[in-house]
């Protein structure tokens, strides 16, 4: 980042390291939500709508596992993923797609666990008439889905909103490669070691703005879907 | 608000979902793939932080075509980084573990390539009475015969290590001093810089760490020019014969470059506001 600028002028000016930044911060979380969302929504449906022995200490373990600390999420992929790790031979170390992989399993319990609740919720509502109407599991799983998208999406945004902010795990599997791996928030902890708080400060203001815009987005977007289905 | 004729519209956008994402996989695997020429660097922090990358670099990929990925570490880290395999290359400032990084067979040789000095930092207002001293080892006893705060990187790092061996010259068992003056934060320099900036605490630094540093408060070089204060830095390859997916061939090249003439100017080149932060030191080959 160049030497001597705030953060205002970095984006007046529109910085192309910052632009790369911030493109690389987005991309890695969006395809993390998109793939925690893809494995979760089902996965909670699931956990919902099924009885099993063990679902007690299941649904513990993934209400439990929305706080799991990130630097431990990224200590085990790193190790994971390490060359003389179990999975060394992709070579994905200090790769996006190992921050990808370490933010969705960050991700994945928080959506899982609100889709269980939101479905179970839900299916209280609609069970009589599914099961009246003969509908079986795979049907029952995409309509409580589907009507109850616009609950899951606030599920999918408290995930977005963990990986956005999360410093740790991305630091440990992304190894901040300028140019490669280095997003908004390990910028801001480069900067602060770096002692200039100024620029720091700044760029987490920027942060901040890109988390309320996207659920800004999201909020106009539920919105203009509820008018249409009204 | 049962709609069935809903579900084909969910199972469709569904799908797109899928691919975007497996396309999206597929497409950053293969474009990981197409910089084949990109080594990763594990190195220190001082070095990132100082901005002697930024500057040499860019000099070194117009030359070669070969990216170089630097992953800043405290060097503990960064050569256990190449003791993985996960670091092509690692280029780190603490001779002994170097060479024993060598000679346990995960590093191929270990090149000199530049030095600095570490200086000690303090508060102005110098509650040990120290500043000016020539002499590191009685600065630090000074140090802790009047209790005054200290702060150390605590990370195993070059400077970390270093600093135990300068406590040692002082004659002081710093691991039996359980004090609160004597702050272990295992972090990297920054860290160490801001939270002796903040408590007015001394604390060691490499040069040009500090005069990179820009939230300096109160502080200031207390001691410098001992010559125990030498910091030598050295690059190494780390061993293909152990780690198969070593990309030995540019691996080498960044280490023939660096310690050739024009790496070695590129480093002597490189200040902040006219003042030299390096000072190449590597070993000339007679041709």
């Amino acid at each position: 980042m160049s030497e001597g600028l705030n953060a205002w002028q970095l984006i007046a000016s529109g910085d192309a390291t910052l632009i790369s930044i911030v493109r690389l911060s987005l991309t890695i979380t969006l395809a993390a939500v998109a793939v925690a969302a893809v494995v979760g929504l089902p996965l909670g449906a699931l956990l919902a709508l099924t009885r099993f022995p063990g679902r007690s200490a299941l649904v513990v373990l993934v209400n439990g596992f929305m706080g799991l600390p990130p630097v431990v999420v990224g200590l085990t992929v790193y190790l994971l993923l390490s060359r003389s790790g179990p999975l060394g031979a992709f070579g994905l170390l200090f790769t996006p797609a190992a921050m990808v992989i370490a933010q969705a399993l960050l991700v994945l319990p928080i959506i899982a666990a609100l889709t269980r609740q939101t479905i179970e919720d839900l299916w209280r509502e609609y069970r009589d008439e599914l099961t009246a109407m003969g509908v079986g599991p795979p049907g029952r799983v995409a309509t409580l889905l589907w009507d109850s998208r616009f609950s899951l999406i606030t599920a999918m945004l408290a995930g977005f909103g963990r990986a956005a902010a999360e410093v740790g795990t991305v630091m440990i599997v992304g190894g901040n490669i300028e140019g490669f791996t280095r997003t908004m928030t390990t910028t801001i902890a480069l900067e602060t070691s770096k002692g200039d708080l100024p620029l720091a400060m700044g760029l987490g203001a920027i942060l901040i703005g890109l988390i309320l815009a996207i659920n800004a987005a999201a909020w106009g977007l539920r919105v203009w879907s509820e008018q249409r289905v009204a | 608000m049962i709609a069935e004729m809903e579900l084909p519209v969910l199972n469709r956008r569904l799908f797109t979902a899928i691919v975007v994402i497996l396309t999206f996989l597929a497409s950053s695997g293969a474009s990981a793939s197409a910089q084949e020429q990109s080594i990763v660097v594990a190195s220190t922090t001082s070095t990132r932080d100082s901005g002697l990358f930024d500057h040499i670099l860019p000099l070194f990929t117009t030359r070669t075509g070969i990216e170089v990925r630097v992953v800043a570490q405290g060097t503990g880290q960064a050569l256990d980084a190449g003791r993985r395999g996960d670091a092509d290359v690692v280029f780190v400032h603490a001779r002994e573990q170097e060479e024993k990084f060598v000679e346990q067979g995960f590093g191929v040789k270990r090149f000199d390539v530049m030095y600095n000095d570490f200086v000690l930092i303090g508060p102005k207002g110098d509650p040990a009475g120290i500043k000016g001293s020539p002499d590191i080892a009685l600065a630090l006893t000074s140090i802790q015969r009047k209790k005054a705060a200290f702060v150390s990187r605590g990370d195993k790092s070059g400077t970390h290590i270093a600093e135990l061996g300068l406590w040692k010259a002082a004659g002081v068992d710093i691991a039996a001093v359980r004090e609160p003056w004597y702050k272990e934060i295992g972090q990297g320099m920054g860290a160490a810089l801001n939270t002796a900036s903040a408590m007015d605490a001394y604390v060691l630094s490499d040069r040009a760490t500090w005069l990179a540093f820009k939230n300096r408060g109160e502080l200031e070089i207390v001691v410098e020019g001992d010559k125990r204060l030498f910091n030598q830095y050295g690059v190494i390859l780390v061993n293909p014969a152990r780690h198969p997916s070593v990309k030995a061939e540019p691996g080498q090249r960044f280490i023939d470059w660096l310690i050739s003439p024009e790496g070695q100017q590129a480093i002597g080149e490189y200040n902040i506001d006219g003042q030299q932060l390096f000072f190449p030191n590597a070993e000339q080959k007679r041709s």
